[in-house]
Order: C-alpha cells, then sequence, then structure tokens
C-alpha cells in the first residue's frame, strides 16, 4: 500500500504531528506567522472529539493548555515571539509543576514586534532562559516541512516522558514554506504516553521520586485527588521552603533533562568523517549550509555540517569532540551569534568560530556559508 | 450537631496560614458546607486558585487543587474545565489576582460563560505583599502605596461580572456566614458562568490603614453597609446611600460554553 | 423540663483570638480568656451556631443532640 503523501506547510504539517502523536488540546491565540496550526487544530480536534479553545491573550492559552494537560489531555499550543514572551511566566509553571505540553514557537524578527513576516531564529536562549529561575529545558529545531512533522511527535513524546514543557521552534522559514510530506501509518512512528500511577489514590504523591526523576502523574477527574501549585513543593505537591527539599527538587527537575541528554540529544552529521571546516547550522540555514558545503566540495574543500536538531539540551558533547579535528567552526544563524556563543563555550578555544549573522529579515544564502568557508585557514 | 468540616479539610493542613480576623476562613467553611449539600464528589470537583491570600485556599481542602499563577485561575480551570466538562470546577481568589492581573481571563470567562463558580474574596486590598491597593480599594482610602489616599476609582467587581457577560452573580460577606454557603449552593448549581463576590476582610493590612480600631470593627462594617436586594427593593435611594446589595443580583439562563462546544463536535462529526 | 445544654468545644491550637465568636454571641456565652476564647456561660446558649459559623479558624464547635 502507498502512503499517504501531502504537499503541506510547516505549520499545517506541525498540526498534523500533533495529532499523530495524540493531541487532543489545542489552546492559542491568533499571531502571525504560527497562526495556521491553530486553523488546521480548530478543524481537526472536534472531529475526534477533541478540544479546541481561542483564549483571551497568550498566556491564557498556556493556562489553558496546562490545565487541560492535569485533566489527562495531549495540549499543544503555538505562538511566535511576543506571544512567547508572554507564555513564559507559565512555561516556568509547566517546569516547577512538572506539567507536559507542547509550546510550538515559529521564530519570526525580534525584539517586540519586531518582523512579524520575516523569518529569525533568534528565540533560541529564551527557548532555555526566557522564564525566570533554573528549570529544565527541551527545544527541537526542524529543518524541514517533514522534520516539522515528525518532531512534533518527538516533541510530545518527550514531554510525556520526562513531565515537562518541550517547545518545537521553525524559523519562519520552515514554518511557512511548503514541500512533500509523507505521512506515517498509525503505529509507525512511536507515541509515548506520560506514566500513570501504579498506586492506590491514597497513596499517591504528585512527585514521588521512589519512582525516579520522572514521577508518574495522575489526572484531575480520574480518582486521583492531588496538590499542584507554581510553589516549590515537597513529593506530595504541597509548598515548602525547607532548603535541603527545595535543593533536591530544583536539581531534580534539571537532572531529568540533562542526565538524560544521549536519548534527547538529535543531530545530523553532513560529510564530517574528514572535515576540516564545519558548519553548524539550524533549521533553513541548515538548507543553505548543505548546499554551500556541496559547492564548496566540489571546489575541493574539506567541508562538512553538523547540523543541530535539539538546541536544548545543546550537544555539547558532539560539538566539543569535534572542537579537537576542525581548522575552524562557521555558524550561520539568523541572530547576532546566539549559537555561535554556545559553540565557543563547547569548543572551548580549541577551533576558531566564524559567525555569519543576519537579523535584517532575509534568509542567508549558500554564496555567504562558501565565501567564509573560504577564509578559514 | 456541629458540621464536620474534618471529611473537607486535609489531615494536618490546619490552622490555615490567614491572620487573626480574617474573614477568608469564613468563606472556605461556607464552600465546604456548599460541597457537602450538594454532594459534590471530592475526587471529581477541581479547586483552581491564583495567587494571593485567598488563593491559598485550595491547599486545605482534599479535592483536586490547583494554585496556579497570579491571576491565571480562571483561564487554567477553563482548560480543566473544557478537557473534562463532567468535573465540578470551582475558582477561588482575591479581588486584587481576579481583577486586576486576572481582570482579562475575568471577564473572559464571564463572557464564555463556561460552567464553573468563581468565589471571589475582595478584601480591597492585596494583603499578602503587604496592603497594596487594589481594584477594588475604594478612592480615597488607603493602602501602602496609597499613602496620601488612593486616587484610583475601583471596580464594582458583581456589576463587572454581569457586564462581561456572567449569567448569575451573587454577592455576600464574611459577616454573614450563614448565607455564604447558600449563595456557593446556587451559584454551583447554576448552569453556567457564576460568580460569587464575598465581601471579605483585612484587618492586617487594610484595617489599620484605614481606622479600623479591630476586626470587630470591620465585621460590623459589613453587617451595617449589607443590605438584601429584596430589603432594597423597599428602600429609598437616600436610604440606599452607602449600603451594598447583597444576595443574588442576577440570573439569567444562557447556553453554556462546554455543551455548546460538544455542539461544534457534533457539527465537525457529521461532516 | 430541663434544657438540654450544647457542648462548645473549643480548639486551642487552631484559635488565634480574633474575639468573633465572643462579640457576636448574642448571649454572651463566650468570652477571651488570655489568648484564647472560652465558654463563660453555656447556661446562655441558644444553639445559634452563628460561633461556629463566623470562626474563621475552624475553632470551635457547637456540639448538639
Amino acid at each position: 500500500m502507498s502512503k499517504k503523501v501531502a504537499f503541506l506547510q510547516g505549520n499545517e504539517a506541525a498540526a498534523h504531528g500533533a495529532l499523530y502523536a495524540g493531541c487532543n488540546f489545542f489552546g492559542g491565540y491568533p499571531i502571525t506567522p504560527s497562526t495556521e496550526v491553530a486553523e488546521v487544530m480548530s478543524v481537526e480536534l472536534p472531529k475526534i472529539g477533541g478540544k479546541f479553545v481561542q483564549m483571551e491573550d497568550e498566556i491564557g492559552a498556556m493556562a489553558a493548555i496546562l490545565g487541560a494537560s492535569l485533566a489527562g489531555s495531549k495540549v499543544l499550543t503555538s505562538t511566535s515571539g511576543p506571544g512567547l514572551s508572554l507564555k513564559q511566566e507559565l512555561i516556568g509553571y509547566g517546569c516547577i509543576a512538572e506539567i507536559p505540553c507542547v509550546v510550538y514557537n515559529v521564530m519570526r524578527g525580534g525584539p517586540s514586534t519586531g518582523m512579524p513576516t520575516g523569518p529569525s531564529q533568534s528565540d533560541v536562549m529564551a527557548a532555555k532562559w526566557g522564564t525566570h529561575g533554573d528549570h529544565p529545558a527541551i527545544c527541537l529545531v526542524p529543518a524541514s516541512v517533514q522534520e516539522t512533522y515528525e518532531e512534533v511527535i518527538r516533541a510530545f513524546n518527550l514531554s510525556e516522558k520526562y513531565r515537562t514543557p518541550v517547545m518545537v521552534m521553525p524559523d519562519e522559514i520552515v514554518a511557512h514554506m511548503r514541500e512533500r510530506i509523507v505521512f506515517p501509518e498509525q503505529g509507525e512512528v512511536e507515541v509515548v504516553s506520560r506514566k500513570s500511577p501504579s498506586v492506590s489514590p491514597e497513596q499517591y504523591k504528585p512527585y514521588d521520586t521512589s519512582f525516579g526523576d520522572v514521577p508518574p502523574l495522575a489526572s484531575f477527574g480520574s480518582g486521583y485527588k492531588f496538590h499542584v501549585t507554581g510553589l516549590n513543593k515537597m513529593q506530595d505537591g504541597f509548598p515548602t521552603t525547607k532548603a535541603e527539599i527545595v535543593q533536591a527538587e530544583e536539581e531534580r527537575q534539571v537532572r531529568k533533562v540533562e542526565a538524560n541528554a544521549d536519548d534527547i540529544v538529535t543531530f545530523e552529521e553532513y560529510q564530517l568523517d574528514d572535515a576540516d571546516v564545519v558548519v553548524i547550522a539550524y533549521g533553513s540555514t541548515s538548507r543553505s549550509a548543505r548546499y554551500a558545503v556541496n559547492a564548496a566540495r566540489e571546489q575541493g574543500l574539506k567541508a562538512g555540517m553538523f547540523r543541530i536538531k535539539t538546541f536544548w539540551p545543546f550537544p555539547d558533547k558532539q560539538i566539543k569532540a569535534l572542537a579537537g579535528k576542525v581548522k575552524g567552526f562557521i555558524v550561520p544563524e539568523m541572530n547576532l551569534g546566539m549559537c555561535a556563543n554556545e559553540v565557543e563555550r563547547c569548543a572551548q578555544g580549541k577551533a576558531p568560530i566564524h559567525g555569519i549573522f543576519r537579523v535584517d529579515g532575509e534568509p542567508i544564502n549558500p554564496d555567504q556559508i562558501l565565501d567564509k568557508m573560504k577564509e578559514v585557514k | 450537631m456541629a458540621f464536620d468540616y474534618d471529611k473537607y479539610i486535609r489531615p494536618g493542613k490546619l490552622p490555615h496560614i490567614w491572620c487573626p480576623g480574617c474573614g477568608h476562613g469564613i468563606v472556605m467553611k461556607g464552600l465546604i458546607r456548599a460541597m457537602d449539600t450538594l454532594g459534590l464528589k471530592k475526587e471529581n470537583t477541581a479547586i483552581v486558585s491564583g495567587i494571593g491570600c485567598a488563593s491559598r485556599l485550595p491547599g486545605y481542602i482534599d479535592c483536586c487543587t490547583l494554585h496556579t499563577a497570579h491571576g491565571r485561575a480562571a483561564a487554567f480551570a477553563t482548560g480543566v474545565k473544557l478537557a473534562k466538562p463532567e468535573m465540578n470546577v470551582i475558582l477561588c481568589g482575591g479581588d486584587g489576582d481576579g481583577t486586576a492581573i486576572g481582570g482579562n481571563h475575568f471577564i473572559h470567562a464571564c463572557r464564555r460563560n463556561i460552567d464553573m463558580t468563581y468565589i471571589i474574596m475582595n478584601n480591597y486590598i492585596y494583603g499578602m505583599t503587604g496592603g497594596q491597593f487594589s481594584p477594588a480599594t475604594p478612592t480615597g482610602h488607603k493602602a501602602s502605596t496609597t499613602p496620601y489616599g488612593n486616587p484610583d476609582p475601583c471596580f464594582d467587581i458583581a456589576k463587572l461580572a454581569i457586564g462581561a457577560g456572567a449569567t448569575f452573580v451573587a454577592r455576600g460577606t464574611a459577616f454573614h456566614a450563614n448565607q455564604i454557603d447558600k449563595l456557593i449552593v446556587e451559584a454551583i448549581q447554576h448552569k453556567g458562568f457564576s460568580v460569587v463576590e464575598i465581601l471579605d476582610d483585612c484587618p492586617t493590612t487594610y484595617g489599620r490603614r484605614n481606622k479600623y480600631k479591630s476586626v470587630i470593627e470591620m465585621m460590623n462594617r459589613l453587617k451595617e453597609v449589607a443590605v438584601p436586594v429584596k430589603a432594597a427593593e423597599k428602600m429609598t435611594a437616600e436610604q440606599l446611600q452607602g449600603k451594598i446589595l447583597t444576595g443574588v443580583l442576577y440570573k439569567e439562563e444562557k447556553p453554556e460554553y462546554t455543551a455548546e462546544y460538544a455542539k461544534v463536535i457534533e457539527r465537525a462529526q457529521a461532516k | 423540663m430541663e434544657k438540654k445544654l450544647p457542648k462548645i468545644e473549643i480548639i486551642e491550637k487552631y484559635c488565634k483570638g480574633c474575639h468573633i465568636c465572643v462579640e457576636f454571641c448574642p448571649t454572651k456565652v463566650l468570652e477571651m480568656k488570655g489568648f484564647y476564647a472560652t465558654v463563660k456561660n453555656l447556661e446562655a446558649c441558644i444553639k445559634c451556631m452563628q460561633c461556629e459559623l463566623r470562626c474563621p479558624d475552624f475553632a470551635i464547635k457547637v456540639i448538639t443532640e
């Protein structure tokens, strides 16, 4: 049987990926350039008995999905820069209260209203540092329509597995370009759901670490009664200011993601075997980089690309290993050096970093990258 | 027989954090009696709050309880209710939480007419942060941030709710304790978004700045200003000067949100 | 017939000494004794339950038959 194929926009693919992953609740607020996700969800969710709600603002949308997730739904919201800024308050709530949810954020020019229809990659640091306080961060940066579909499924799986908000952040180019997409069959791609409690309602504690760093999560309305708060909490969910408990809980919340980096971090190595000039790229910029690497190889340059698919946790280990082998890194990105700073941190002075930074709403083209490769000596 | 509040209070959680004479405890007792009257199943009841003194209420009650972020109770609760319409969803919080930082969520929950009950404990002040003025602080009154008297006009929370589309709006006071549960019972029974404003006292951060010598003076003030709607019908405008109406202020039947959304699902599935 | 008196239980570990029960008891059954409310004149109790209803601290139980 031939597979179902379609010609879709990144945002539409994201919505279909969410549905494949079992999403049954969407809370959103209109914002360019991500609104298509909401539009598709408003059509598709009621068909499967799911719920779509357009809330009064971005914060309300984030709140609604967290509430719905606690009531047992698999939840999604979509937004873009200014909306992400507003959602940060409750992304932090999702982190501390450990509520699975997926935040799909299309990166447009910023700060503030910036360039609503222009592409950017300048929200990647906001994905980690946007909400206050120490917290875990998982952020996926797809580079094609197919990958957006697949990464949204993976985002749901990770958020359910690790009981934490997960962000998917395509840049506006990926979100709005149309490409061929091949849909997987039902059952072909793994779909993960949160661990339910194995104990009785009387014994249940929502943050019971005797079950590991990711405690099982019960749903409201399923017979389990428990308390959820945004305050630092104990294993039973009630607030505490006891130093040793707060310290341990904060460390666990970060550790449950950081210690599982090998399970979460994904990347692509392109022409890296003998490469001495390595482009580190993500999102639509990696498409120009791939073209540039091919062109460079034709000209006899030993060029390659390390493509970041998971921005957070950052692929520290892989980039550290590469840094000892190459003459230099080229980091093209549609911001003023956010990824480049991370690469510099990982390279630890072992390889120079050449940045190509654009914030003018124009994509980085292959020639720019190729020219920069020639500068690496 | 004494009412058995222990059936609903989480073991070991009392005494609560509220100051001596704060009416929030009186309201919580009213809510518990209302739940008991209606026979609400604890595991099928969600109590959702924001931030502030009044928002600590859910932590004491043995239900599915959600202490959210400042002002966000109505939006979280909307998610819970829409995801599981079969649950009873009760919101609670204070005047600052509900009508300032949470004002937008509040009016839109009213507009949607989603079947939840919001208990707003209005003590005219931000208590937990030490007594700053709120949208409910009367003009001219003193707060830690209005040392020369409050220049802001204030909200009439019940009118705000009615204007925004809430289909059941009632008002009581912490002094009139035996009315609180009756208002909450009626609110929960109402199909749609119901708001119960309870005029409350904050002796610690509001009373002492506004010449109330004691909790008793504050309670006496609630006793004196409250006029039941029925009684008010027979009173002149002059007699009603400075009075506050209590009881069920507004009630209307309108399509309820989760029921309307069920129809959306039907229409989508019929296609 | 002898009047049946209720039992008024005051839970001192919950009482915060706010005076509400004492002040608003219509028959002045209660009084403050140091920090806590206490029963002064049980005979006068008319079982109106107002003290129990108005106690913000879950500290009073009026137990009737």
